[in-house]
């Protein structure tokens, strides 16, 4: 660490909003209350595809204590969805439904029960259609349509890539591995249940406050289906009570909530039940993937083919990009020289699929770690070797043209293998007992916008008067992460002053400037950036003022401390307020903008804009676990996981998210499942969605690995999502150590795991997983020469960096 | 956010206005003690009685009385927690405190009581849902609809007896007081249950659990294993509950009852016969084991698959014996 | 049915009136106007919405407020002393045992009444204890090491 040299960067200092949170403070959506505010429920369809012939509203319009009851014929008939390519959604849903859950109606009314009761009155005739619950089921019935749009019946969209000749790179290895793997969906299940207040004023102006991660795609959203200027419309991000990606798109209850509003001329507060965020979804899509690697007889990768086949539920969402995520970041973690993908999107008759966590790359991490470990038990090398002998070269880009700047995955498997005794401990365990690692790379920022434009993906104001207040104006909004902190962290190390003298104002689209929201763990490297941009140009105005009362030139100066000095008289200088006076005077109001857009270096082909990001970070991760033969229970012991986060902005801070990743992996490998039956959820609950307590949790030793990249602020990367990616099959690798049994699907429950035992004692091969694939032609993969190996390009050299 | 349906509240402070209670308003009526089953149930429409007779302020309804030498009286509004955490419980009843204690969570085993965990409501992931979610599968026998979802074919419910105390206290021969308009009665806790998801207690509407009698402790041990898939919350989806009674280490006389197995707790007399005079070795516990396999006949109804549950039965009665047994 | 009651919460004596039917978290939140209590399933399913009645962390999702005359309600809002925080709170925010925040005031008081059983908890009984609030964000690691934290301070304070 770097404490000398910075006086607040890499400090475990707590989060500015802390004290908010621990005090009961903090007030998020579902908390806030209006005069005269309305509540307001939806109706949801009780089937998984129906025709809506009919819906009649009168007895609940007629209950007392009603104000107004909508359906889809009452917005303008426009769908929309996140992706541009991908306008699927109806907020109330007019012909046609398309999942359990989906809104057909919404009731506003004096008080939340009264608007239930309304909503139980609405008759809404159906007209079953066959529902579709599975890939299979979807790909065996192209008769029946779930949309009528997409690349082919029920498909959403298939995609083929290829980078140089993998054939060729299998026919030259010593050792080529098919395996089939399945990755079971799950979803975020934040604490916080989503809830938004819309007020539509006299004026004509429509304000929304809402718990979402992306107030910018929503008050574009709104803007666009609800016959208002955008210009007229204000949308305030609550603080997020957990989000992990379930509130990133844009959702029917918040426009529901706006047209009632409207029409009621009263401000309308809706809240979601549980069971309702279950519907809401857009969490982890169920993944089948088959892989196919050659390796060198000393373990080096030649080539890889990777297809994956998602299910994507009811709507796009963010589908498309999901689907290219299955495939992007492979080549980014170990070296690849040719590699060809075939990904394709299903549409069913269930929840739609979208970003969680680690988005799209948790299931091929699950799938390509796996099968690594059972080539490294074939080739006799050790799990950690052969990982390290795969290591990508920084400063290079990948066989499907991804510009990597630093790599810390070297010294990550380092730091674990030491610190976990791997070289000791595994393989000389007692029986039951076992070992595995696993690595990754995740994303510091999505390198493209979700609809094409030429603007900044960040925007900052930092403003400063001659109270000695600093405030951050920032469109980026704090989901529990730390963002804010962070922002007040990097502008209070620039003006040499402490974060608590820093006020941040996120996340209004009426005073901040966009940001693009909170995912792809872009806040820190985008947000910061712009904010580091900002305070720089004001600061250069204050220490100009500050130098001309010192009479000395502005470069000679240095702030911190809450002053700024001449830096080589340090007596000589002024405190931190009165240098802001002085440059107030000489330039009057002192607010200056930041913009950040990340390097433009998407691979010139279809579906190179998923993938690139302003740098990536490396996580690798051994699990110890015990496995129960008997019960097949499986309980992770102890964890290590060493972290490439560029560097620390706050150590604190990034052991929390790295600590909660693997909270939230251990959750999927062991027992998350968002599962259906009958058309329906099968446990939207709580209690029957089964997420770790306290005492499924092990401890967890966190490692964290400095490499200073370029192009983040102060040289840091991201650490939200991508230490999630190694923990899953780190954990299945370690149940192979304990008990023999390869579990290919997660999760890998107790009667998984003695499946395979039983399996192994038949003398038949110990896996449980999927052996078959569904009869499906991807389309003519693009050709395209892989870039593997060329140096990297068009490297951003940030001030602070170093 | 899920709320309560309208009801009134009452709030006897003696048994005997209880039942009274209960007989003015009839059916309509429920009680209430901790209320950590009802009011969820309520909450997804599965009970909407219109009047409430709570049980908290009739002080005679809890506490633990007597000894584990003459047996031991716990009343029924005892809180779990009061329950697992009573010296003469885990000193005595080792079994009853592990069950107790193992129920839910923390909190909700502060505010729950031991006989509102007697008289659980049966569990069905097709039954414990929300209206609108029951409505969208077309309701089942259990509450607003007319066939079982878990065995469409059968005439009666197969949701499942879910009580963590209620196997335990079969094996450690408990014996429940009730009290109804016809006055008090004391029966076996085994004739408390019926094999019915819906009609799965035997008492009749109108009367009350006021008392768990435990008979003396002398020379019985006793143990209860869970299966679930998290250490809290969660339902058991299988229970074993032995108690012996041993000289030294020689078994007396005992019993093995499973719990989550099927709309009651249901015992495995041939598994416990066969352990009568014997000492546990461990060729007898695994024989005893798999005489207790037999009993079971778990449905796909609950979290983890059926024939898994059926599996983990031999395995945990082995485990619960050797438990007893000691090392 | 609406009924008036008065409780004591964070040692204040509230008048409500309030239908029976509703929930103390109901209560709480809407009637009394202290939002500092959560609630993330409102069926004893997750913990959030906890509170101390005599002491005691209870779901104020399944209690009655005509159950709870006469007790001492204890929210997240009566945990800090004046302007001086509870040792909790302080440990919690230092340590950066609160993410999101959304489940952090039911653990507070969780952790609150188990000090006040145990003041000296091993991190496993601080476990147990906690076993009844999930928290999605942190993967309780910073949890527990608050609430050690600030058992050490508590015990030092005492001393």
């Amino acid at each position: 660490m770097s404490a000398g040299k910075f006086s607040v960067i890499g400090q475990s200092l707590p989060k500015i909003d802390a004290w908010a949170k621990v005090t009961g403070e903090t007030r998020f959506a579902d908390d806030l209350v209006l005069p005269r505010m309305a509540y307001a429920k939806l109706l949801r369809s009780p089937h998984a595809h129906a025709l809506i012939k009919r819906i009649d509203t009168a007895q609940a319009r007629a209950l007392p204590g009603v104000y107004a009851v909508i359906t889809g014929h009452d917005l303008p008939r426009v769908k929309f969805g996140i992706l541009p390519v991908s306008q699927d959604e109806e907020a109330l849903c007019v012909d046609k439904v398309r999942m359990v859950g989906d809104a057909v109606a919404a009731v506003a009314a004096v008080d939340e029960e009264t608007a239930e009761r309304a909503a139980r009155l609405i008759d809404v005739e159906y007209e079953p259609l066959k529902p579709l619950m599975s890939i299979q089921e979807s790909l065996a019935n192209p008769e029946v349509r779930i949309h009528e749009y997409g690349d082919g019946p029920n498909i959403h969209k298939a995609v083929a890539l290829q980078f140089g000749d993998v054939e060729a790179a299998f026919s030259g290895a010593h050792l080529v591995r098919e395996d089939v793997f399945f990755f079971e969906g799950n979803t975020h299940l934040p604490m916080e249940q989503h809830a938004a207040v819309a007020h539509w004023g006299p004026d004509g102006k429509l304000t929304l406050w809402s718990s979402t991660q992306t107030p910018h795609y929503v008050h574009r959203l709104l803007g666009k289906i609800l016959d208002v200027p955008q210009a007229h419309v204000r949308v305030v991000a609550a603080p997020v009570g957990g989000g992990f990606g379930g509130k990133l798109d844009p959702f029917a209850h918040e426009i529901a909530a706006c047209k009632l509003s409207q029409l009621t001329g009263r401000p309308v507060k809706i809240a979601l039940t549980r069971e309702e965020v279950f519907y809401v979804h857009r969490g982890r899509h169920p993944v089948l993937m088959w892989i196919k690697t050659g390796f060198t007889r000393d373990g080096a990768i030649t080539g890889m083919h990777f297809r994956s086949w998602l299910d994507g539920g009811a709507y796009g969402s963010y589908g498309v990009a999901s689907t290219f995520y299955t495939g992007a970041l492979q080549t980014v973690t170990y070296k690849i020289p040719v590699y060809k993908f075939e990904g394709a999107r299903v549409f069913t008759n269930k929840p739609p699929c979208g970003p969680k966590r680690g988005h799209g790359t948790p299931q091929p991490r699950f799938a390509m770690e796996c099968q690594i470990d059972k080539a490294a038990e074939q080739l006799g090398l050790d799990p950690a070797d052969m990982r390290r002998r795969n290591l990508a070269e920084p400063f290079t880009k990948t066989a499907n043209h991804l510009t990597v700047s630093t790599i810390g995955l070297g010294e990550c498997i380092d730091r674990v293998v030491e610190a976990s005794g791997w070289r000791e401990k595994r393989g000389k365990l007692p029986p039951g007992r076992g070992m595995g690692i696993a690595c990754s790379s995740y994303l510091t920022g999505a390198g493209t916008a979700i609809y094409w434009n030429d603007m900044p993906h960040s925007g900052v104001v930092v403003r400063a008067d001659r109270s000695g207040l600093v405030a951050i104006l920032c469109g980026a909004t704090d989901i529990g992460q730390g963002s804010d902190s962070v922002l007040a962290y990097l502008v209070a190390e620039v003006l040499g002053i402490q974060p608590m003298d820093v006020r941040v104002h996120p996340a209004d689209t009426d005073l901040t400037p966009v940001d693009l929201g909170s995912y792809s763990s872009r806040v820190t490297l985008m947000a910061g950036n712009a904010a580091i941009q900002a305070t720089t140009r004001l600061r250069d105005r204050i220490f100009e003022a500050a130098a001309r009362k010192l009479e000395v030139t502005p470069e000679r100066l240095a702030a911190r401390d809450r002053r700024v000095f001449v830096a080589d008289e340090p007596e000589k200088g002024m405190t931190f307020a009165e240098a802001v006076t002085l440059g107030e005077s000489m330039h009057g109001v002192l607010a200056f903008p930041g913009s950040y857009a990340p390097p433009k270096r998407a691979g010139k082909y279809k579906g190179g804009g998923v993938g690139p990001s302003p740098c990536y970070s490396y996580s690798a991760c051994v699990v110890e676990v015990t496995v129960d033969a008997e019960t097949g229970e499986v309980k992770p012991t102890e964890i290590w996981i060493a972290h490439d986060i560029g560097r620390s902005l706050n150590p604190l801070l990034v052991e929390g998210q790295v600590e909660g990743s693997i909270y939230m992996g251990l959750g999927e490998v062991l027992m998350e499942e968002q599962v259906f039956r009958k058309g329906v959820h099968k446990a939207p609950s709580m209690l029957e969605y089964k997420s770790p307590t306290t005492l499924e949790t092990p401890e967890i030793h966190t490692i964290l690995v400095e490499t200073d990249d370029p192009e983040g602020p102060f040289g840091a990367k991201e650490a939200g999502q991508g230490p999630l990616l190694p923990v899953i099959p780190a954990v299945t690798n370690a149940v192979h150590d304990a008990v023999g049994v390869r579990i290919d699907e997660t999760p890998i429950s107790p009667e998984k795991i003695l499946k395979a035992l039983e399996l192994g004692r038949q003398g038949k091969s110990p896996r449980v997983g999927p052996d078959k694939l569904p009869l499906f032609t991807f389309p003519e993969p693009r050709a395209v020469e892989s870039a593997f190996g060329q140096p990297a390009e068009n490297i951003t050299e940030r001030p602070f960096g170093k | 956010m899920m709320r309560l349906p309208e009801f009134s509240y009452l709030a006897p402070v003696s048994v005997g206005d209880a039942v009274k209670l209960m007989a003015d308003h009839g059916p309509a009526a429920m009680f209430v003690a901790g209320g950590t089953d009802l009011y969820p149930n309520m909450k997804r429409r599965q009970f909407e009685p219109s009047v409430l007779i709570g049980l908290r302020g009739i002080r005679d309804m809890s506490g633990v009385r007597g000894s584990s030498k003459t047996g031991l009286t716990i009343g029924a509004g005892t809180s779990l927690t009061a329950v697992s955490s009573h010296p003469d419980v885990t000193g005595h009843y080792a079994g009853l405190a592990t069950a107790a204690g193992l129920v839910s969570s923390p909190q909700l085993r502060n505010m729950g009581t031991l006989g509102g965990n007697v008289c659980v409501d049966t569990r069905c992931n097709y039954y414990n849902q929300s209206y609108e979610w029951r409505k969208a599968v077309n309701f089942c026998m259990k509450k607003d609809g007319d066939i079982c979802l878990v065995a469409p074919g059968s005439s009666r419910c197969w949701a499942v007896s879910s009580s963590d105390t209620a196997p335990m206290l079969w094996s450690l021969g408990a014996q429940v007081k009730l009290a109804g308009p016809e006055g008090e009665r004391r029966i076996p806790i085994s004739a408390l249950y019926q094999d019915d998801g819906i009609q799965y207690l035997s008492k009749q509407p109108g009367e009350v659990v006021t008392d768990i009698v435990l008979p003396p402790s002398e020379g019985w041990r006793s143990a209860y294993l869970k299966l679930r898939r998290r250490g809290s919350f969660d339902f058991p989806v299988l229970g074993v509950a032995v108690a012996l009674r041993m000289d030294g280490d020689i078994v007396l006389e005992g019993a093995i009852t499973l719990g989550a197995v099927a709309s009651q707790p249901r015992p495995a007399p041939e598994a416990a016969a066969l352990l009568v005079g014997q000492r546990l070795t461990p060729e007898l516990i695994d024989a005893a084991a798999a005489a207790a396999f037999k009993p079971g006949k778990p449905l796909d109804n609950t979290d983890l698959t059926h024939p898994y549950r059926k599996k983990m039965i031999r395995v945990f009665v082995a485990r619960a014996l050797r438990e007893i047994a000691g090392p | 049915m609406k009924t008036q009651l008065t409780l004591t919460v964070n040692g204040e004596a509230r008048d409500v009136v309030a239908a029976v039917h509703k929930t103390l978290l109901e209560v709480l939140r809407e009637d009394l106007g202290l939002t500092g209590t959560k609630h993330g399933c409102e069926l004893g399913e997750c913990g959030t919405c906890t509170v101390l009645v005599d002491g005691e962390p209870v779901l104020s999702c399944l209690a009655l407020p005509v159950e709870l005359v006469g007790r001492e309600i204890k929210t997240v809002e009566g945990m800090a002393d004046g302007r001086r925080l509870h040792p909790l709170q302080q440990a919690f925010a230092e340590l950066g045992a609160a993410q999101c925040g959304y489940c952090t005031p039911g653990i507070l008081l969780t952790a609150e009444a188990l000090l006040e059983d145990n003041p000296t908890p091993s991190r496993d009984e601080v476990r147990v204890a906690l076993a009844g609030n999930l928290c999605r964000c942190t993967g309780y690691t910073k949890i527990l090491d608050a609430v050690e934290l600030a058992a050490l301070r508590m015990k030092g304070a005492r001393a």
